[in-house]
């Protein structure tokens, strides 16, 4: 039948979880790479990069031309969804034997789980991510490393929501002076929504969201659009999506606040992965390379605000150290086993 | 052109055409085949896959729980409810309309009836686009508006886009014209002297309204509920738009759910069926329903019908035509130009806030558009070409009955027209992800696709033009020995030459709005226009979404400008849904 082998059915392996803590150091990934005027080369001869990404469409474009900016005569075609849906998309387009995507960058790190089962990827180590990189940001066979690191946070529009009104946890969000003042993203077609639904469900239970479905919250499906709705005053408060698009929006004077839950707010470690079927496979290399660099991912930070993962790269200024921020914890290996259902569980709660 | 001319003698002044082989017949057949692929194959496969399970093995259950599941049956309810309700909107809308432009002395009633032609140029995903930019509870612009107006920050919104009611709002606003056209053109055909009758035998104006006028328009009022019913249950654009944010599903977005993760093509085939066998049957009850209306014009030429002069009424009359316009078209398009414009979509402009911003985004910053553009714009040409030669030859031999079997030919053109665009692309995806086809990832699909939707149309457009000319010159060709190729290119065709590139124009155009199929069949490297803006709403990126769909409008309502001028009258209404 036409679709996707089942992700969720094959066992994973092990140390196969990406964010395994081990204490293995790169067991089985190749050596790493540099940007070499060779690879440089190559690249600049293939042209172009495909890269399918869930994050937000500006922050991806506008990273997207500072590359373009540094290694004139590569461009990067940003695809841009859901992860959810780029991971459906991708699935669908293997099966057939369509190879589009080169390097891909999802929200849900549980992806790469069932990608490297069907031995899709390829493994590859750019040198700064041997030499900077935590553990828990890279997969130790080379299949994928984190580019991005953020939160999905609870945000509130100020100019509707009075500070005494302010909610401090996703508990009070449950209050009936929300009904219909609620937006939220749909875990079925946003990666970072499908894990922070995780997160919470282990934090919270179904209960919590069997409750907040009483709550009338308008339903999108991004998590880049919650904070767009917020930001607008469509609604007052979001109880999901990216604490960076709030943030960006609030640099753009939009009258917002993120609000960190008593109860934890979810993580969201948003990896890279290059496909071993790539058309464009040193492109691919070369925008990993530098995606990874130091210099690539202060200029991440810096347009976006996203946490630094590189060890050498600096916070925005102004943002909350995650040190301070009381965290839930993801789980890519459960998430793998466990979207589909959580994915139907919440289409029966919320109705879509 | 090398059309013979025939001199006084009556000789033509060149040999005569060679008498070649007829090559119509071996044609034909290539035809009726190629017709029978692009048509029977999505269909076989539909029907296969709604009857296997996953692993392959023959099953009813997809029926069954499509029949019992709530998660399907919910759905189907709402997409019935929202269907009958839309009906019923698009009567009381359509018809006063339709009577004042035609038979009444309303002023600016061309413009009225040109207005209503241009908005069917409006995609309906755009549409609802544009009216969340309007009526969103909270952000929407008349809500803003109508709360300054009371002064109260907190009020009830005036409008709330994301009901079951919105949805309905607006896919009528974006259906009525179907309504109207069918309507108008009955009344204009209402024979004057019936009613001129009645008059001398004393009824009332109202009386000869009742009795005469109303009874001979009654079969296109119910062809028009039928059809604007059949549009609103398979519509896609508008329902994913709006139905998620509201919080429920139709049919057409539960289709569409079914191939999100994890694909479920078995149950989105079986879930496809009821809304093919739904429009087979409803197209069937229509085509009885204006079959009967031959009754009304039994008596040959009739005067035109006279226009009902309105008196003081006149301008009110227009007022009120203008004000239903303002909701498809002049609110719309300006909430458009007002996010394309603007920083926050959401904010009125002002002379201080303008800004080119948006559109330095979509066309130099999103690489997604040029692609985008560039495939829409081919897949539109070569779709509207393929689709019009395909049309002319076909028309050509069913209207002039030259080949045997051409009844086949006609049937299988007409026959996608009781295709949904989303069931169409379902099958479509089933058919060509396999050998001996492996047409996905390519813009062969969506070719075959667009092709496929638009014959019906076309066909039936070139089909309609092949009745106005007369069959002599035709004989007259042929008795000089020409074959019936050489006929139809030599003198047929260049007769037919406006109808054609009206054809031409309306396939362009029609391409340019499809979403439903589109939508399951692209991929990256095959993206066109309407996928682009349906993704950039997954994001809410609203101010280029409303960047790209100011092109296309810009696009489509020139193509449309010229085909209007090239013939005239209202051929939109071949324009289907999507």
């Amino acid at each position: 039948m036409v679709g996707m082998p089942n992700r969720r059915k094959v066992i994973v392996g092990v140390g196969a979880v990406l964010c395994a803590s081990s204490t293995r150091v790169l067991a089985s990934a190749p050596a790493a790479v540099g940007i070499t005027p060779a690879l440089i080369e190559a690249a600049r001869r293939e042209g172009k990069v495909n890269w399918y990404t869930a994050m937000d469409l500006v922050v991806a474009e506008t990273w997207a031309k500072v590359f373009e900016a540094k290694h004139p005569g590569v461009s990067v075609r940003v695809e841009r969804s859901g992860s959810e849906r780029l991971f459906q998309r991708i699935g669908q387009e293997m099966k057939v034997g369509v190879r589009n995507v080169d390097i891909v960058n999802t929200a849900d790190a549980a992806h790469v789980l069932p990608w490297k089962r069907n031995g899709w990827l390829a493994a590859f180590v750019p040198e700064e991510v041997a030499a900077h990189y935590s553990a828990a940001h890279r997969d130790p066979d080379g299949y994928a490393v984190t580019v991005r690191l953020y939160l999905s946070v609870i945000g509130v529009n100020t100019k509707l929501v009075a500070a005494a009104d302010m909610p401090t946890s996703f508990a009070d969000l449950l209050d009936p002076k929300w009904v219909g003042k609620l937006v939220k993203g749909h875990p079925g077609y946003s990666g970072t929504i499908m894990s922070a639904t995780y997160q919470m469900v282990q934090a919270l239970g179904w209960g919590y969201f069997e409750k907040l479905a009483k709550q009338k919250v308008l339903q999108v499906q991004s998590s880049v659009d919650p904070p767009k709705k917020i930001a607008h005053g469509e609604r007052a408060v979001m109880v999901d999506g990216g604490d960076y698009n709030v943030i960006q929006h609030k640099a753009q004077g939009a009258p917002v606040e993120v609000v960190y839950a008593s109860e934890g707010t979810p993580t969201i470690t948003s990896p890279n992965c290059i496909f071993a079927a790539a058309v464009n496979p040193n492109a691919a290399r070369l925008f990993q390379c530098w995606m990874t660099s130091a210099e690539g991912q202060q200029s991440l930070v810096d347009i976006s605000g996203q946490y630094p993962i590189h060890g050498q790269v600096k916070a925005k200024a102004g943002r909350k150290p995650l040190s301070e921020i009381k965290l839930m914890t993801e789980n890519p290996a459960e998430i793998d086993l466990q979207a589909e259902a959580i994915t139907a569980r919440y289409s029966a709660l919320f109705k879509v | 052109m090398s059309t013979p001319t025939v001199n006084a003698q009556g000789s033509t002044d060149r040999p005569t055409w060679s008498r070649g082989l007829d090559l119509s017949t071996p044609l034909a057949i290539v035809f009726a085949l190629t017709l029978c692929v692009l048509v029977l194959l999505p269909l076989t496969w539909l029907l296969i896959y709604a009857l296997t399970d996953t692993k392959g093995g023959a099953t009813f259950a997809n029926f069954k729980q499509l029949f019992t599941d709530p998660a399907f049956v919910d759905p189907l309810l709402i997409s019935l409810g929202i269907a009958t309700s839309v009906g019923v909107a698009c009567c009381a809308i359509a018809a006063p309309m339709a009577w004042l432009v035609a038979r009444t002395d309303m002023p600016l009633a061309s413009t009225v009836r040109l207005i209503v032609t241009a908005s069917f140029v409006t995609p309906p995903f755009l549409g609802a686009i544009a009216w969340e930019l309007l009526a969103a509870p909270n952000s929407g612009l008349l809500n803003q508006l109508y709360r300054g107006w009371l002064g109260d920050a907190a009020a009830e919104p005036l409008f709330d886009i994301y009901t079951i009611y919105g949805l309905i709002f607006v896919i009528t606003c974006y259906t009525f014209p179907y309504v109207f056209v069918l309507v108008a053109n009955a009344l204009e055909r209402v024979p004057g002297d019936l009613e001129d009758a009645a008059s001398m035998l004393g009824s009332s104006k109202w009386t000869t309204a009742r009795r005469i006028t109303v009874p001979l328009v009654m079969p296109a009022l119910m062809a028009g509920l039928l059809v604007a019913f059949l549009q609103a249950i398979t519509l896609f654009g508008s329902p994913a738009i709006l139905a998620l944010p509201a919080g429920f599903h139709t049919i057409t977005t539960k289709i569409w759910s079914l191939f999100q993760y994890p694909p479920k093509p078995e149950l989105a085939a079986a879930a496809s069926l009821p809304l093919l066998f739904l429009t087979v049957g409803l197209l069937r009850m229509q085509a009885a329903i204006l079959g009967r209306k031959s009754y009304a014009v039994v008596g040959g030429k009739s005067a035109a019908p006279r226009l009902i002069p309105l008196n003081r009424l006149r301008l009110p009359a227009a007022a009120f035509c203008f004000a239903l316009l303002a909701l498809p078209v002049f609110l719309p398009y300006g909430a458009l130009l007002n996010a394309a414009f603007s920083k926050i979509p959401s904010q009125p402009i002002t002379l201080q806030t303008v800004t080119l911003h948006n559109f330095n985004f979509v066309y130099f910053e999103l690489s997604a558009t040029k692609l985008a553009l560039k495939n829409t714009f081919l897949l539109a040409v070569l779709s509207a070409t393929i689709g019009s030669l395909l049309a002319l030859v076909i028309a050509y031999m069913t209207s002039r009955k030259a080949v045997p079997g051409h009844r086949i030919l006609g049937f299988l053109a007409t026959a996608p027209i009781a295709i949904p665009g989303i069931v169409l692309g379902v099958g479509l995806f089933l058919s060509y992800t396999r050998p001996p086809f492996v047409l996905y990832g390519t813009l062969w699909i969506l070719l075959v696709a667009y092709v496929t939707i638009e014959l019906p149309s076309a066909y039936q457009q070139m089909r309609s033009a092949f009745h106005a000319v007369n069959l002599e010159l035709e004989e007259a060709s042929r008795i000089l020995g020409a074959t019936r190729l050489q006929v139809l290119a030599h003198v047929t065709g260049p007769l037919l030459r406006t109808s054609l590139l009206a054809t031409w124009c309306f396939t362009f155009v029609a391409v340019v709005r499809e979403l439903s199929a589109a939508v399951i069949l692209f991929t990256s490297e095959t993206k066109v226009v309407s996928v682009l803006i349906f993704d950039l709403k997954e994001s809410g990126d609203l101010a280029a979404i409303a960047v790209l769909g100011l092109s296309m409008l810009v696009l489509t309502a020139g193509v449309v400008y010229i085909a209007n001028r090239l013939v005239g009258g209202t051929p939109g209404v071949r324009l289907r849904n999507n």
